[in-house]
């Protein structure tokens, strides 16, 4: 077999791909996409994935429920989106067919193994007749690939037992669209052999499946004209394929570098933020402590622990986890330590839908807890600005000596995209200031430390850590006197308190840049984003300035406090859009804090949006 | 625990400047007292101790130390405790939390930190009541407690606090009771030199909600009859006027016997260092089902594996094995390639 990019001279150049893998939960289908991914990062293509699971680890094999799928859109451009609809769909067996049929372009390709059309699983995806026969897949371009048989043919002259050679049809589906779409061969070889190293009956399966795909492609004559997508031009530089959840997790590493503090994460496993804590685990050479606390609440009691203590503590959750945290956070805003809560939201309420995704906890970061209980909350927007976003939420809390909540969700969590490394160099160091010496005198002169003695600019208090000879003191939820931070319950100073503790957060906002208007800046209409929306909103944006549409768009990746300058830019459009995925959170916000008649477009159903669907808001108008 | 230098201070170097709150009478302020009088003989630093607590009377402890302090949430204190000690193994790191705090609402959060054996010397102040809220039973009142909220006596059985210790594998188990400070200072002492977490439960009087719930067993006039001193080492022996002891019965339950009866060889001998934790239970329920006597002092002590100094140990082993921390290694490490 030669390398592809040899020999790819005869293919027809396409501009973007987008690929959908599905199978059941156990065909290796997040494996496969992901493979497919790497190979085109490192060829060069933009890219961005859109990894789709149950919540089930294995739900009952072959049912719909089952279904596991990873889409991919790769282009020789700039794109931001996994892509609103497939160009191609894998689908492994008829329930990945059910699942995910109505997703695929028309006209666009389906690759079937029909090895898995037998009657048993027809029953379990609930078709009456078989859709290969009866008409559901028509004006779809139809590979029917027995990929199962081939691969296990392909795998008997190496021994492998027949049931360990089934497993590796995913790597049969990624050899023959390898070579549909004349992906680079090495890597993913190079790539099973690491892998499975441990295990030589492994390797030679998988090996010999992934090259009976291609092989399977080059030799017979279905699959017709290959496609090639050509690199993007994308800036020069070092680049890694990134997902939300590591480069999180990189960022609070870098956070804890660049404020020379060591970093302790206390957290509990949760649906999609588990990943954070296994990734900081392993990073422990970088000073980072990791405790897997009994609850969601000892997490986030862990993570206050450790920052009263001069840590850097940080907790990672997802929404049903920030709920139990809330007395916690509110103790965090009361004694004014720095600490970062980070929610993966996902589907909800309750337990919802743990693997979907969702941008339903706006509400709670910014407004949930008891009392009047303000603090900073910042969201990511995509897989790699997770980093920044990381190490920004790091810089409020350490500067204000607050708790921040971070905002990213299941999609960006677990999606990826290429990232040019950053040069950690030019980061702005973070100091911390930890306080050495008294700050006042009591009644009788003497020297003391008063806890709640605020620096005049930022209002933060200072933060003495234990060890500190001289300034001992006991902070508590308990109303705190200002500056000598004694327990006080005059009504005064506890209206003074909840007003410094306001000024304090909303101070935070005159450190953001100033607003950016996307876009076309005399637009009538203004999109107004946050969070992973941001992806959908570009490519949609993007169309209707193709269209001749005029739109201008500002993303906010501090929802909280407000960007100062929000309202003056809003009030000079005569629709402002917000699409979210809830119902409306932020674009409630607007209308209080602004008084403008910004209009939500919703989506609350577990997916992310498509372009198509903001595009067509925008275009034909919503209700308003 | 800052071994380096003994610092010596004197009781007044424990205590803040704050007017203490407690009911006039509360058993707190004899804790309080036996608490800040054994600082000084623990050789350690003000500056180097913190004291945690949850929400309760008892919690209110922290302010009235001249130490690092925080008053947090309801049952919290154990989680919040062990991120300072995890975070800061140089530290001492004291609990002060009672029986609601710790066994209701943060149940959960001591048992934890008695298994990992974070290094926390955790006080327990049992008045069997909830006193802040004035007056509602507790997780452990007794069956037919009458209180506010139990006007017809309450049905829940009760905890005992270190059979739940024990049972959450604690290696530092004792007893005390705030009329003897000597007695307090003494295990206070000992729990602190435990490496690893030291559960220390203190049956306190609350003279307001549940006066006298503990006269008929530390009362000066019944003591000696009434509490059992567990001594290392020494048979298991009490009473004013026969002299009686504990002995383990043929179906391994213990039993009180007249020395004289079974001779003194029959008597069992207190070993806390003992591996199995099954003779500290027995101890620990000795009064569990009846008006039997109740032991205080040292009931278990044992080394086991320390939690922050094993999280301290992993991170320097990574450091040595990884190397100084590398953040563009690091952005590096899942494979990258160059656009030109």
């Amino acid at each position: 077999m030669t390398d592809t990019i040899d020999q790819a001279e005869s293919a027809e150049v396409l501009d973007r791909l987008v690929i959908r893998f599905a199978g059941d939960s156990g065909d290796g289908m997040q494996l496969t996409g992901d493979r497919f991914t790497s190979v085109s990062a490192s060829f060069g293509n933009d890219l961005s994935t859109f990894p789709d699971f149950p919540a089930e680890i294995r739900a009952p094999a072959g049912t719909v429920n089952g279904v596991s799928s990873f889409q991919v859109q790769i282009s020789d451009h700039d794109i931001t989106t996994p892509g609103d609809e497939p160009t191609v769909l894998i689908a492994m067996n008829p329930a990945a067919l059910k699942a995910d049929l109505h997703r695929l372009e028309q006209g666009g390709t389906l690759i079937v193994n029909t090895d898995a059309f037998d009657e048993r699983n027809l029953e379990k995806a609930e078709y009456a007749s078989n859709p290969l026969d009866d008409g559901t897949v028509t004006g779809y371009r139809v590979l029917r690939v027995p990929m199962t048989s081939l691969t296990k043919d392909a795998c008997k002259p190496h021994g492998v037992k027949t049931r360990d050679a089934e497993r590796s049809k995913n790597f049969f589906a990624l050899g023959l669209v390898s070579f549909m779409y004349s992906r680079p061969t090495e890597p993913t070889l190079e790539w099973i052999s690491e892998k499975f190293a441990k295990n030589e009956q492994v390797v030679a399966a998988n090996t010999a499946a992934f090259k009976a795909g291609f092989n399977f492609g080059e030799t017979t004559e279905m699959v017709g004209q290959r496609y090639e997508v050509k690199p993007a031009t994308l800036p020069s530089g070092e680049y890694t394929s990134i997902t939300g959840n590591t480069a999180l997790s990189w960022g609070l590493i870098a956070a804890g570098q660049l404020a020379d503090l060591p970093v302790t994460l206390g957290s509990y496993p949760i649906t999609p933020a588990s990943d954070i804590l296994h990734e900081l685990s392993k990073h422990k050479n970088f000073g980072v402590r990791t405790v897997q606390a009994e609850d969601e609440i000892a997490a986030v009691g862990v993570a206050l622990g450790a920052s009263f203590a001069g840590h850097l503590g940080v907790t990672t959750t997802s929404g049903p986890g920030v709920a139990l945290k809330s007395e916690t956070i509110s103790l965090a805003v009361s004694i004014e330590l720095p600490m970062i809560i980070i929610d993966i939201q996902r589907g909800g309420p309750s337990t919802g839908l743990p693997t979907k995704t969702e941008a339903s906890d706006l509400n709670l970061a910014i407004y949930g807890r008891h009392g009047e209980a303000p603090l900073p909350v910042v969201a990511a927007k995509s897989p790699a600005d997770c980093f920044d976003a990381a190490i920004e939420a790091a810089r409020i809390a350490l500067k204000y000596r607050t708790p921040v909540i971070l905002l990213s969700d299941g999609y960006i969590a677990n999606g990826s995209e290429p990232w040019k490394l950053p040069d950690i160099s030019n980061y702005e160091k973070i100091t911390v200031p930890f306080a050495t010496e008294t700050n006042g005198t009591d009644s009788e002169g003497r020297d003391v430390f008063h806890p709640y003695l605020r620096d005049p600019e930022t209002l933060a208090r200072p933060w003495a850590i234990p060890g500190t000879p001289g300034l001992m003191h006991r902070v508590g939820g308990l109303e705190k006197q200002d500056v000598t931070g004694n327990v006080n319950y005059t009504p005064e100073n506890h209206a003074l308190m909840g007003d410094l503790r306001a000024d304090k957060v909303a101070g935070v906002a005159r450190d953001y840049e100033p607003t950016q208007i996307m876009g076309d800046e005399d637009a009538d209409v203004c999109i107004v984003g946050w969070g992973s929306t941001w992806a959908a909103i570009d490519s949609a944006v993007q169309r209707c300035r193709r269209n001749d549409q005029k739109v201008a768009w500002v993303h906010i990746r501090n929802v909280f406090p407000l960007p100062n300058d929000l309202g003056d830019i809003l009030r000079r459009y005569e629709r402002v859009i917000v699409p979210e995925l809830n119902r409306g959170q932020l674009c409630n916000m607007l209308r209080a804090n602004y008084l403008v008649d910004a209009q939500p477009l919703s989506k609350v159903a577990g997916l992310p949006f498509s372009a198509r669907e903001i595009q067509h808001f925008v275009t034909e108008g919503g209700q308003s | 625990m800052s071994d380096t230098a003994v610092t010596l201070t004197t009781k007044k170097d424990w205590s803040s400047d704050q007017e203490v709150r407690w009911c006039p009478g509360c058993g707190d302020y004899g804790i309080l007292q036996a608490v800040q009088q054994v600082m000084p003989e623990l050789g350690v630093a003000p500056e180097n101790t913190v004291f945690v607590s949850g929400i309760g009377c008892s919690s209110r402890f922290p302010y009235y130390m001249n130490t690092y302090g925080m008053h947090s949430i309801h049952g919290r204190a154990p989680a919040i405790a062990t991120g300072v000690a995890t975070a800061r193994p140089d530290l001492d790191v004291w609990v002060i939390t009672g029986d609601g705090d710790g066994l209701s609402i943060g149940g959960n959060h001591l048992i934890h930190a008695l298994r990992r054996n974070v290094n926390l010397t955790i006080l327990l102040f049992n008045n069997r009541i909830y006193g802040l809220t004035k007056g509602q039973y507790s997780p452990t009142s007794y069956v037919g407690k009458v209180t506010k909220s139990t006007p017809f006596g309450s049905i829940d059985p009760p905890f005992n606090p270190l059979s739940v210790a024990l049972g959450a594998e604690a290696s530092f188990v004792a007893r005390t009771h705030d009329l003897d400070r000597q007695h307090m200072m003494e295990t206070f002492k000992a729990a602190h030199a435990h490496r690893g977490s030291s559960f220390v439960e203190i049956y306190q009087n609350c003279n307001v909600f549940n006066d006298g719930q503990f006269n008929e067993i530390t009362k000066r006039s019944v003591r000696d009859d009434m509490m059992i001193n567990l001594v290392h080492g020494e048979p298991i022996t009490f009473g004013s006027d026969v002299a009686k002891g504990v002995t383990m019965g043929d179906d391994g339950t213990l039993k009180i016997v007249n020395v004289d009866d079974v001779g003194i060889d029959k008597i069992l001998v207190h070993d806390k260092n003992h591996h199995s934790p099954s003779l500290a239970f027995a101890l620990a329920r000795l009064n569990q089902d009846d008006n039997s006597p109740t032991p205080f002092g040292i009931f278990r002590s044992v080394e086991r594996a320390e939690y922050a100094s094993e999280v301290s140990a992993q991170v320097a082993l990574a450091s040595e094995k990884s190397g100084a921390p590398d953040m563009t290694a690091l952005l590096r490490s899942n494979g990258t390639w160059i656009v030109d």
